[in-house]
């Protein structure tokens, strides 16, 4: 375990974070590189009861700043009782559902039901755990990260918690034992599976430059200035893929189809009530919190940038670096609830499945190949335009198609348009009523 | 980095919450009468495995343990349980197919006996009666190890099963897509002739 002293804290180019990467990926975290004493306990215990504290805190500010920030982009006024700018808004919401009746549907699968708000609940917790954000700290001749946690396979696990998070919604809407809450669950499964798919190739785009899936790794490879930051170094385009995918993957708007209030009274939560209607919420606005925190560490550099040179300053001035990148995140989230509308559902497949996953496909390709050398990069890039005239020719014919003979009509069209034909091969002033359910022979014997 | 044949404590304390969750788990994908019950328990049932795979210091076949079993094949089933509405009770009374019981129990038995006679002669398969030690001591993660191995040595066996999922995937649509009836294809005979 000759461990560390290689990396230096704010890491200067070249070597030395090539060094930190990979003594970091094949050691992972440094706190646990000498054993497991009483001191590492500690510290892990407090890292988890901040996280825990300041998570909830974050939550709390969160939807207030949500309801206040939204209030203001339509004219409103917003909360404004509870509390100083009725920052203790929410604290009132709260409690107000703790004390509400817990109702359990007679239809409910009693059991499914209870669990459900917890499935989705633990990920969102879980997932922050990884996020980078701060820098490191020695401290009684140990060093440690400032985060939670910082396993080897680092990244996936955000994508294990994700995964994890559907079964969040899709039981509590099967197991309301009613209708809105079931088409709202379908929904919110179908989505969030068809944007894993995106979700997954961007992230493997940002572990493919970085060499390792360590959160810390990825953070400490764009350390050296923000033109190696991802989003600059792997082009916009990933960037905006993943940020599309995770919206969608949080079912925000304008992809929150499953709860989609006009359609779904309140989607896979209608039945909910009191204390679990609570958990859903924070599971959501945690989530938006955790993503925002992973968006910052993929493409933003997390923690990174410049640091005044005062003593221990650099201990805690990146942390406010993070906290400042992510609330430009937590703004976007309102701003995009505030100005887009919801999109339809057949928009959200075809974006998901037509345009996201193989843009992002092909961008991993062109990364990979300009990652070997540049004619690799340029050979790939050339067949994956070959390969995206082949696709839009492909999407032309088949819309062609449909629109001359639908899929999927809307419910009576069909019988509608042969009630015309009849009508129309009858001539004027045949009843329209006389050739409607007859069955398939009756309109040709009719003409 | 510790040698997997020396187990400290923790590691038999994991190893016996994990097997006592993936065996209950495997116990309730049988027993239980509710198919979405059932999907649950498969569910632990992974997850149990995946902690497994941790403790062996395979902590990228954990993640995907997760990602692909649990996070998509189960949440499909789900879906398919959901959507089509099959979560009702069958009969299981009757058999489709006849002495179907007995013929289970027989294919139980010998399945089990061969499992524990290679586990007793394990150099079958590996070449290796045990396995000890950590492939990752060697500086590189499992995660470079497994990529590095699949996509050298076993690239062709890879490459096939990619092939085979396509295949599969391709059939399952050409099955799903229904046949148009006799009037569609007489309302509009451009199509006719393209559908197939």
């Amino acid at each position: 375990m000759t461990h560390a002293s290689s990396g230096t804290m704010t890491a200067a180019a070249g070597t030395a974070a090539r060094d930190m990467v990979r003594t970091l990926t094949t050691h992972g975290d440094p706190l646990f590189a000498h054993g497991v004493g009483w001191f590492v306990w500690v510290v892990v215990l407090v890292k988890v009861l901040v996280a825990f504290g300041v998570l909830l805190v974050a939550v709390m500010l969160m939807i207030w700043f949500e309801r206040k920030l939204i209030s203001d982009m339509q004219s409103r006024i917003g909360p404004n009782r509870a509390g100083p700018w009725g920052l203790l808004q929410t604290l009132a919401d709260g409690t107000k559902l703790f004390f509400k009746e817990d109702l359990l549907p007679a239809q409910a699968d009693r059991f499914v039901f209870r669990l459900a708000p917890y499935l989705s609940l633990v990920p969102a917790l879980l997932i922050f755990t990884v996020v980078p954000v701060g820098g490191t700290v020695d401290l009684g001749g140990h060093r440690f990260e400032l985060q939670v946690a910082d396993p080897t396979i680092g990244i996936l696990v955000v994508l294990v918690m994700s995964s994890i998070a559907v079964y969040g919604v899709m039981l509590a809407g099967w197991s309301s034992g009613s209708k809105y809450p079931l088409l709202g669950s379908v929904r919110a499964s179908a989505q969030m599976i068809s944007y894993e798919a995106a979700l997954g190739i961007t992230t493997v785009t940002v572990v493919l430059v970085t060499g390792s899936l360590s959160t810390r790794a990825i953070v400490q490879s764009q350390a050296s200035a923000f033109w190696d930051w991802n989003v600059l170094r792997l082009g916009i385009v990933p960037f905006v893929l993943f940020l599309t995918a995770i919206t969608a993957e949080l079912t925000r708007p304008p992809f929150d189809l499953t709860e989609a209030e006009q359609e779904l009274v309140g989607g896979f939560h209608t039945e909910y009530s009191s204390i679990r209607f609570a958990l859903f919420f924070l599971a959501e606005f945690m989530n938006v919190i955790t993503m925002s925190g992973v968006v910052v560490t993929l493409f933003f550099g997390g923690p990174d940038g410049p640091v005044p040179h005062l003593p221990s300053f650099d201990i805690w001035f990146p942390t406010l670096w993070f906290l400042a990148k992510v609330f430009v995140f937590l703004f976007l989230y309102v701003w995009l609830r505030a100005a887009l509308p919801r999109l339809r559902y057949d928009q959200l497949m075809n974006l998901g499945w037509k345009y996201l996953i193989p843009l992002s496909l092909g961008w991993l390709l062109a990364v990979a190949g300009f990652l070997v050398d540049g004619w690799w990069g340029a050979g790939i890039i050339v067949g994956a335009l070959v390969v995206t005239g082949l696709l839009v020719r492909a999407f032309s014919v088949g819309r062609l198609r449909t629109e001359r003979q639908p899929l999927l009509e809307p419910v009576g069209a069909r019988a509608d348009r042969r009630a015309l034909t009849v009508v129309s091969a009858a001539g004027p002033g045949a009843d329209l009523a006389t050739g409607l359910p007859e069955g398939p022979g009756s309109g040709e014997a009719g003409g | 980095m510790t040698p997997l044949v020396a187990a400290t404590i923790p590691d038999v304390v994991t190893f016996a919450l994990c097997a006592a969750v993936v065996l209950s788990g495997g116990v309730g994908v049988v027993t239980s009468r509710n198919a979405v019950h059932a999907a649950l328990s498969l569910v632990a049932t992974l997850f149990g495995i995946a902690v497994l795979f941790i403790e062996q210091h395979a902590y990228f076949l954990a993640a995907v343990q997760v990602v692909v079993y649990a996070g998509a094949i189960v949440v499909l089933f789900l879906f398919v349980i959901m959507f089509l509405g099959v979560d009702r009770r069958e009969d299981v009374e009757r058999e489709p197919l006849k002495g179907q019981r007995p013929l289970a129990l027989v294919f139980v038995a010998v399945s089990l006996g061969g499992v524990l006679a290679l586990a007793a002669a394990s150099n079958w398969v590996t070449g290796a009666r045990k396995v000890a030690g950590s492939r990752t001591a060697g500086g590189h993660t499992d995660t470079y190890l497994l990529g590095k191995s699949i996509f050298t040595t076993y690239l062709w066996a890879f490459e096939i099963t990619a092939a085979l999922l396509v295949i599969a995937v391709v059939g399952a649509v050409v099955l799903a897509r229904r046949p148009p009836s006799v009037h569609d294809a007489g309302e509009d005979p451009g199509t006719q002739g393209e559908r197939r």
